[in-house]
């Protein structure tokens, strides 16, 4: 927020609507962000300020998060364990503006995001981040080539995305590409294995260019080779494009792969 | 663009989403169907009565009618004259019409409508309703050699023949006289009964034997039965030869109304006279004397006259037997009652007065929808009907079928029999013949385009004792009928349009489990980013594909179905055993319809709302999800 060149930047890039996607994020070499990287080191991409939230059950109120502060860094990638129930789940969602917390601030590159209009944040969703779920969430009327456009879709206009369609479908392509998944592009998800699919899945988070992957146990439903492989992937987009990444896994070996690790406990972050 | 694919996936997908619009495309395509018929049979039938009926119709309160129509048309002209086209004097009189199919007595109650042959097409579409083309051009009471349409000239190419209609005209008129000559020349004579002669009685229903050794069986028999042959039948040898005699008619048609004033009773009787003194075998003169030929009642008075002379008829009988015409004998006959040669009506080449008999009264239509006739252009009719004396008498005449009026209102005809106005005011003492002026018991008003018939009526009523005339306009006529169609049609729509919205209850039920069954991949949508008016896109696009789908599809079947109606009408009465659509009640030979495409847009716009509105809830359920609840649905 001090910075006004900050500012700028984030409400150009994702807070401000625009019609043309960040879909080049993905492969835009990670030298073009190095400029940034003084300025961004200051402001965390991500950062939660005594976040709190708890869950009503009739009576009975759970409390989930207790004043949690957690900052993710540009191009981190973070780590975030705990045990089940322990509320990173929750965490995730808030971060990725789906939920929003009772008490607490949410900031992404220093702009407070958490309050902001259901449709900034449907925009903010939909540009700045990309998120991938233990079960894959792919949309199963639409092939895989579609599941990777949808996010497009949603952002363009019928006329516009028709008029871009092309570009749009070798750039969808190219991601899945990438992925390894060039033989699959016409497959519904149902006809794709459980690492076929997180990799769609992720191939969908990048196609809009976002700033910030969140992963919500990304390897909870694979296999240790199709787990290996997706995290490997991060791994990649990690080193490769300075993508920021904020994992939530169980599994203390998977999170190993990770910058940083801090773990949920009683609702509060801890260091490891 | 997510929407519409999703929509359009979903729509690809969801079978049981379709099976809840099978019913918003019957609705519709019953709807569109119903409409059509409905306004299909209510403008047909509109149509005719307004060609029947003029606009106005100003009416006398009395069968006596007003005097001088002529001068009621100038004060009618005088209220309202700028809005008026046209103008015909016509009387209408109830009357009983009576004729002969195959010796037996086909007896019809019939509303007698004097027209003016020069002003009545002016006032409606009398002549497009006659069968004979020249006809319809200008109509004359005259016989046609023959031409008429031998099929129904208002139906279209598949309008089943009119084989008897070949014969109609003089040439049917010839070969019946032809061959009632020959079954009466079969016959044996009848009239030896000594019980008089039942006059209802056909001749064949009479003992079969044949006594008298006078009589030459070739004869031509006398016939004894009224109106069995009545008028046509020939009763002179000297028939045969042809005569043009175009003068009698008229004056012979006249008589029974006159002849009560007339000095001589015989004068009105010309096709009874001749057979007095030829037919009546000298022991039974009285039974000759029976009613006979043209009119009933001018037999009685003959009958009374006959008895007094029955001796010197006698007389005259046998020579006239051997030689009808002139060369028996009026020399024999001393009050000189035979008639001279002109009087003596030939039916095979002469008519009575011209009658246009409504068809339905002289045909009945079979299961085929084939027309079959009791009587063709040519026969003889008789009608009876009150004079316009207080109080009224009865008055009978004969006249002789000259066309068919089919309107195919079959309430029309079945009861109207037209004849020129001149003719019914003479027989019912409505004529002053030493002005030449007659009345008229109502004037037809046709007004020019676009005029207010209820204005015109107003204006009427207000300038004439409504004590004395009645004005109204064919609406007015008709107001009941036309009314109950409207009616109809309103409660059928309201109806059929509830069957929509039960269908829009199914669409509601089905979009819920649909939302439930989606609720996850609402979830996804949202964590992409796409906005709750997006899902609520989605759900509303699909209900109005849905919709859309429906009425479509109810669209297309509706207008197949009207396309082959009639057809389809014809699969369901062979399969059902009866017929859907009995041409013989209607009159119509198609089932009638007419696509407005204004109620078209309507019954589908109607319809895509219910799916859209059905759609609502579901949709606003499905935008107000929890993203985070949504995911993590199960």
């Amino acid at each position: 927020m001090n910075d006004p060149r900050v500012l700028r930047e984030a409400r150009s890039r994702s807070l401000v609507p625009t019609r043309r996607p960040h879909y080049v994020g993905a492969t835009v070499p990670a030298a073009a962000l190095e400029p940034d990287d003084a300025a961004a080191a200051e402001v965390p991409r991500l950062q939660t300020v005594g976040l709190r939230k708890s869950y009503r059950k009739g009576q009975v109120t759970i409390p989930v998060l207790n004043g949690v502060n957690v900052e993710v860094r540009e191009g981190e990638f973070l780590a975030v364990i705990g045990a089940s129930g322990s509320g990173k789940s929750t965490l995730l969602h808030l971060l990725g503006t789906l939920d929003s917390p009772d008490a607490g601030e949410i900031r992404f590159d220093g702009c407070r995001v958490d309050n902001l209009p259901a449709r900034r944040r449907d925009i903010l969703r939909n540009r700045a981040f990309g998120m991938i779920f233990q079960f894959y969430h792919l949309l199963p009327e639409f092939t895989t080539l579609e599941n990777v456009l949808a996010p497009l879709m949603i952002a363009d206009g019928v006329v516009g995305y028709l008029r871009r369609r092309r570009r749009y479908a070798d750039a969808a392509k190219e991601l899945l590409a990438t992925m390894g998944l060039s033989h699959r592009l016409k497959h519904r998800p149902r006809e794709l294995s459980g690492g076929e699919m997180q990799r769609a899945a992720i191939a969908r988070a990048l196609v809009m260019g976002p700033q910030v992957l969140l992963a919500d146990e990304p390897t909870g439903n694979l296999d240790r080779a199709a787990g290996r492989d997706i995290l490997r992937i991060l791994r990649t987009l990690n080193h490769q494009q300075k993508l920021t990444i904020v994992m939530v896994t169980h599994d203390l070996g998977n999170a190993e792969e990770a910058d940083r690790i801090v773990r949920i406990c009683e609702g509060r972050i801890e260091k490891v | 663009m997510y929407k519409l694919l999703l929509c359009w996936r979903y729509l690809r997908t969801r079978w049981i989403a379709l099976a809840s619009i099978v019913s918003v495309t019957l609705g519709v395509a019953t709807m569109i169907v119903v409409n059509s018929v409905m306004a299909g049979f209510r403008h047909e039938m509109q149509e005719r009565i307004h060609g029947i009926l003029s606009d106005v119709v100003f009416e006398s309160n009395s069968l006596i009618g007003f005097y001088d129509a002529q001068w009621h048309m100038e004060q009618i002209r005088q209220v309202a004259g700028d809005y008026i086209e046209g103008m015909t004097a016509t009387v209408v009189v109830p009357a009983l019409l009576t004729y002969q199919y195959n010796d037996r007595t086909v007896t019809r109650p019939v509303q007698l409508i004097g027209i003016d042959e020069e002003t009545q097409s002016e006032v409606g579409d009398f002549c497009k309703y006659l069968q004979h083309p020249a006809n319809r051009q200008q109509i004359s009471f005259q016989l046609r050699d023959g031409g008429y349409d031998m099929r129904d000239h208002q139906a279209g190419d598949e309008a089943p023949d009119r084989p008897d209609m070949a014969q109609a005209g003089w040439a049917h008129r010839r070969r019946w006289v032809e061959r009632q000559r020959m079954i009466e020349s079969m016959q044996p004579r009848a009239d030896r009964e000594d019980a008089p002669v039942d006059p209802f009685r056909s001749d064949a229903a009479l003992p079969a034997e044949s006594t008298d050794p006078l009589v030459p069986v070739t004869d031509a028999t006398p016939d004894a039965t009224w109106p069995a042959r009545a008028s046509a039948a020939p009763r002179h040898a000297a028939a045969d030869e042809p005569r043009a005699n175009p003068s009698e008619p008229a004056a012979w048609a006249s008589s029974p109304t006159g002849e009560e004033e007339s000095g001589n009773p015989f004068r009105g009787l010309p096709v009874a006279t001749p057979g007095l003194p030829a037919d009546r075998p000298p022991r039974e003169p009285v039974d000759q004397l029976q009613p006979d030929a043209s009119s009933v009642h001018a037999a009685t008075a003959a009958v009374e006259q006959a008895q007094e002379r029955a001796p010197a008829a006698d007389a005259a009988a046998a020579a006239d037997l051997v030689a009808a015409g002139e060369s028996a004998g009026a020399v024999k006959d001393p009050f000189d009652a035979r008639p001279r040669e002109e009087d003596v009506f030939d039916p095979a080449s002469e008519q009575h007065d011209g009658l246009v008999l409504g068809m339905a009264l002289a045909s009945y239509r079979d299961q085929q929808g084939r027309d079959r006739f009791l009587a063709l252009p040519g026969d003889d009719v008789k009608l009876s009907f009150p004079t316009a004396g207080t109080p009224p008498d009865v008055c009978h005449a004969s006249f002789t079928i000259v066309d068919f009026y089919e309107s195919k209102m079959s309430e029309y005809d079945a009861s109207f029999v037209f004849v020129p106005i001149r003719t019914l005011q003479k027989l019912r003492g409505m004529f002053d013949p030493t002005t030449g002026i007659g009345y008229a018991t109502s004037i037809q008003i046709k007004l020019r385009p676009g005029a207010d018939g209820d204005a015109v009526r107003d204006m009427l009523r207000a300038n004439f004792m409504p004590q004395l005339y009645n004005v109204s306009t064919w609406r007015d006529k008709q107001g009941p009928l036309l009314a109950a169609v409207q009616l109809e049609t309103a409660i059928l729509n309201l109806l059929l349009f509830l069957i929509i919205a039960v269908a829009g209850f199914g669409i509601l039920a089905i979009f819920f489990m649909i939302v439930v069954e989606k609720t996850r991949d609402i979830g996804i949508l949202k964590s992409l980013g796409a906005s709750g008016r997006g899902i609520l896109g989605i759900f509303l696009g699909y209900g109005l594909s849905l919709g859309l789908v429906g009425a479509g599809a109810g669209l297309a079947i509706g207008l197949l179905f009207i396309a082959y109606i009639n057809e389809i009408a014809d699969v369901l009465g062979l399969i059902t055993g009866h017929e859907v659509f009995d041409p013989s009640i209607y009159y119509f030979l198609k089932i009638p319809t007419i696509v407005d495409p204004a109620t078209v847009a309507w019954i589908v716009t109607g319809a895509l709302a219910i799916a859209v509105l059905a759609s609502v809830l579901p949709a606003r359920r499905a935008a107000r999800l929890h993203p985070v609840e949504a995911l993590r649905y199960e």
